[in-house]
């Protein structure tokens, strides 16, 4: 996918260099605020570990074997700003020192590789992994899908640059001036290696590392997972700021949904299944009853089993309204109110029961 | 066998450089010049050819390659090697289809296939091939002739900010250190390795390998951290520049400057 020189017209190459410099001082500016004094000797050492990276065969299924670029990995682990930095540092060696991708076209090469492919690694990663635990399997399948998405938009950036070529760039014969083939060739040519070899490549590296790193080091996945709390810190902070400063989002929730309930009272028909024994009597539950069960007509008569056991337990508040009162709006919410106040005693019992047995 | 191959190129890979780094300090033309008027002149030269289209312009630049090549006495094989074959192969397989696919004058038809070449397609294919070989070639003059930590610093005559430089002279500084321990770790799995293993096993050891590296790259920048710290370092990078242009600098920069400007202006 390095684009060597020749192959892009100078216009291209000067646009994608002009492309790619607003991500390269952006990068170094987040990055220096994030990493201080740390970020020479972080991002260039990445910078070789990706480079060393790309020298790896990876056995593929189906008896072939492919190179990674190291964009998901990266990505995952250093997030997406200062794998641009390492990523286009690699890139750079590489076209001076390797013949690996050409010296004009080190600006398209950053741009596709190192500025799209961490982006695109970055949103598909947070994407699929969501708020998962560190160690959660999804996060593996997460980088994954990362490196393939990020390997295969790069490629595709760097068709659709190699297929406009020939539409704009002709001599007076027709005969094409710089990369020959139009959109049509380029993107399923290219596109086809990548959704295939590179891209496996580059999925099975980034899922595998980070599997990894699930087994032997898991701090190294956390810079890309900030919502993600360590068990361990998220213990001391409920002991620090207290219970109800840590879940007070939650209890806030719980009010909301309380003062909700009453909501349900809108909804039409029957809940289905919830009938009790004097609904089989009343014509017009009998028809709910049988328009929610396929229109089939329920028994005439109430089931023998349902009668016998629905007087073992009469609930203090059927329906959730309170016998004392007229709204029905109130009774749920009371209902709902009461209810939570319940769970919650009980939980409080059942621990103090718990910690006591401890001690 | 994947690890081999992997151990094989990583080796490849540091034989290359350090080939490079003894090539640089043997006598010869471009060898004595001042790495910055290299790296101007080199530059001129490289996006010249990247950027011609006449074949005169083409064997022109490809003239002056060979006599810099000749007066720096780079051996051919080296350069065939290192540049010439791997772009022919490269570039040659990925422009071959072009004679067939592009739109144009038919020249002549393969027998049994049928396919028409075309007169736009062939000389496209061919303009692209030699172009990438110029302007390969001109790159790679200037890192076969110059020791590579004289070329990072001289990119200062870019204008690159110094903290780009030193990352990539890092980079490169490590790279050589991370080649050596990931062949090492290679060489240590296959020396214990009885058998074959299956693709899957294979992979999930390529990734762990990888795994590794890692962990000791992450714990390589924490130590190299401490010691730069231990030696003062706040955030702020300088960098020595000891070089020293001289006319006869001077004057090779203007050569390379002006035949990358006719070259240019000729297209």
């Amino acid at each position: 996918m390095h684009i060597p020189d020749g192959y892009l017209s100078p216009s291209t190459c000067v646009t994608l260099y002009a492309a790619a410099a607003p991500f390269w001082f952006a990068a170094l500016k987040k990055v220096k605020r994030l990493l201080h004094t740390r970020l020479v000797p972080l991002i260039s050492l990445f910078a070789a570990f990706s480079f060393v990276l790309m020298m790896f065969n990876i056995p593929l299924p189906g008896g072939t074997t492919g190179h990674a670029a190291g964009i998901g990995v990266a990505t995952v682990i250093l997030g997406p700003w200062a794998s641009i930095l390492a990523i286009s540092v690699a890139l750079t060696i590489q076209a001076i020192f390797f013949g690996d991708g050409g010296i004009t076209a080190i600006g398209a090469n950053c741009f596709n590789i190192a500025v799209v492919g961490s982006l695109v690694a970055y949103a598909c990663y947070r994407l699929a992994a969501g708020r998962s635990p560190l160690e959660s399997r999804r996060r593996v399948f997460a980088a994954g899908f990362a490196g393939y998405a990020a390997i295969n938009a790069a490629a595709l950036v760097t068709a659709i640059e190699f297929g406009i070529q020939p539409i704009f760039f002709q001599d007076a014969s027709g005969a094409p001036l710089y990369a020959p083939y139009p959109l049509h060739i380029a993107v399923p040519a290219m596109m086809l290696g990548h959704l295939t070899i590179a891209g496996f490549a580059e999925m099975f590296v980034s899922a595998g590392i980070v599997a990894y790193l699930q087994r032997t080091d898991l701090a190294l996945l956390k810079l890309t997972a900030p919502e993600v709390a360590d068990p361990a810190e998220a213990i001391s902070a409920i002991e620090t700021r207290g219970a109800f400063e840590s879940t007070r989002a939650l209890w806030v929730t719980l009010a909301l949904l309380m003062i909700l309930t009453p909501l349900g009272i809108f909804a039409v028909g029957t809940a289905w299944g919830e009938w009790g024994p004097s609904d089989f009597a009343d014509p017009e539950v009998r028809e709910q009853i049988a328009a929610s069960s396929l229109n089939q007509a329920p028994p005439a008569g109430v089931p023998a089993g349902m009668e016998r056991f629905a007087s073992i337990w009469t609930a203090p508040i059927p329906d959730y309204a309170p016998p004392f009162l007229k709204s029905e709006r109130l009774g749920y919410a009371l209902s709902a109110l009461l209810g939570v106040g319940l769970v919650i005693l009980t939980l409080q019992l059942a621990g103090w029961v718990a910690t006591r047995a401890s001690t | 066998m994947t690890f081999e191959k992997t151990a094989r190129r990583l080796v490849l890979t540091m034989e290359n450089g350090f080939y490079d780094e003894e090539l640089a300090n043997t006598p010869g033309l471009l060898q004595q010049l001042d790495p910055r008027c290299k790296i101007v002149g080199f530059l001129g030269l490289t996006v010249a050819a990247s950027w011609a289209h006449r074949a005169a312009t083409l064997a022109a630049l490809t003239v002056l390659a060979a006599v810099l090549i000749a007066g720096s006495r780079i051996p051919l094989r080296a350069i065939a090697l290192r540049v010439w074959l791997p772009v022919l192969a490269v570039s040659g397989a990925l422009v071959f289809p072009a004679i067939f696919l592009t739109p144009g004058d038919r020249l002549w038809t393969l027998p049994l296939l049928g396919w028409a070449t075309t007169q736009q397609g062939v000389q496209a294919a061919v303009r692209l091939l030699w172009r990438v070989e110029a302007a390969t070639t001109f790159s790679a003059l200037l890192v076969l002739t110059t020791p590579w930590m004289h070329v990072l610093k001289g990119l200062r005559v870019l204008r690159i900010p110094i903290v780009a430089v030193v990352l990539l002279s890092m980079t490169y500084r490590y790279i050589f250190l991370l080649v050596r321990t990931a062949r090492e770790m290679f060489e240590a799995r296959e020396s214990r390795r009885a058998g074959k293993f299956q693709r899957r096993e294979a992979r999930r050891i390529a990734a762990a390998t990888a795994g590794v590296l890692l962990s000791k790259t992450m714990q390589l920048g924490e130590e190299v951290y401490f010691a730069m710290r231990s030696r003062g370092y706040q955030g702020e990078v300088y960098l020595l520049e000891t070089f020293r242009m001289r006319s006869v600098d001077w004057a090779a920069a203007v050569v390379m400057l002006s035949a990358a400007s006719a070259a240019l202006w000729l297209g």
